[in-house]
């Protein structure tokens, strides 16, 4: 089903403020196995000259991916969730995320195009902190493949919603 | 920021070293709940065949944290990283055999951008059974 193209350029309001935890940092920084002390330990942070720990560079997509969910869930958009992979992701950063930021996040439909029955969905979320000073911008690239597209060439960063 | 790695002494074609990074469910289950994707074709095998895939799958996400380690642990600062950017291309399949998957990362010096700025682009190369997972795999790192 081919994408509502009115909605490039259109721009959400931004999020409610997300507060970086430095014990949330921790578990990410575990999960992936990053030992890098900048990740839980303030004085070695500092060391770095960062005011409290930092958070590892990927850790902000949690907070952007959800943004972006509010932005693709919307049933004007017409975009079949359930058919949704990750193509392409990328982050531009002024500075890194770190404990104690209070971050929002204003999503922009940048492109919608249809390409060999599949929907493509470029976003862009842009992340500031409190003071609205810009912290790191995320692109995200999703698309819904099409109906009858094999499966066994889905990417890794499969986005489906859980529990179809 | 406070890189440890000289842009002075790196040029085009430095070799980064090169790290495995093994995966099992267990990492995938860890993984899901520090970045709240509970996606079931990340956990779920039954599901993962209903979906037409092979097995379980790593998150793209996941393998794209992994991938960002090698630059990191290099320039020894993770705040140096500027601009970072991968396509998801092929899945990371992830048995449940006792041994799991392993991610292969590579990465070299693609070009030295800007002497003012002391930056330089990285690009990575990312395997996992022989097979790239991730293309198009960038980064941009400010050096000292």
């Amino acid at each position: 089903m081919a994408l509502d193209q009115s909605f490039v350029g259109r721009s959400y309001p931004p999020t409610a403020p997300y507060e970086v935890g430095r014990e949330k940092i921790r578990e990410f920084a575990e999960a992936i196995g990053d030992t890098h002390p900048a990740y839980t330990d303030p004085e070695a942070a500092g060391e770095l000259g960062h005011p409290d720990v930092i958070a590892p560079p990927t850790f902000v997509f949690a907070i952007t991916f959800k943004a972006a969910g509010e932005v693709v869930a919307d049933p004007k958009l017409g975009l079949d969730y359930s058919r949704v992979v990750h193509g392409d992701q990328k982050f531009a950063y002024t500075r890194p995320v770190r404990a104690g930021d209070r971050l929002t996040v204003t999503s922009t439909i940048e492109a919608v195009r249809s390409m060999a029955g599949n929907d493509i969905l470029d976003i862009r979320g842009e992340v500031r902190d409190e003071a609205g000073e810009h912290v790191v911008t995320a692109w995200t690239k999703l698309v819904a493949r099409a109906a009858d597209d094999a499966a066994d060439d889905a990417a890794g960063g499969a986005a489906g919603k859980q529990g179809e | 920021m406070t890189a440890r790695i000289a842009y002075a002494e790196v040029e085009a074609g430095t070799e980064l070293p090169a790290r495995s990074f093994p995966v099992t469910r267990d990492t995938l289950v860890r993984y899901a709940g520090a970045s709240g994707d509970f996606n079931p074709i990340h956990w779920n095998e039954r599901f993962a065949r209903e979906v037409g895939l092979p097995d379980v799958i790593a998150h793209g996400m996941f393998t794209m944290a992994e991938a960002a380690r090698v630059v990191t642990d290099w320039t020894g600062d993770p705040g140096a990283l500027v601009e970072y950017g991968v396509r998801f291309t092929k899945p990371v399949v992830v048995p449940d055999d006792g041994s799991g998957a392993v991610i292969e990362v590579s990465g070299k010096v693609a070009a030295k951008l800007d002497d003012e700025a002391r930056t330089v682009r990285v690009d990575l190369t990312v395997t996992s059974a022989g097979q790239k997972v991730l293309g198009m795999s960038r980064a941009v790192v400010r050096l000292a």
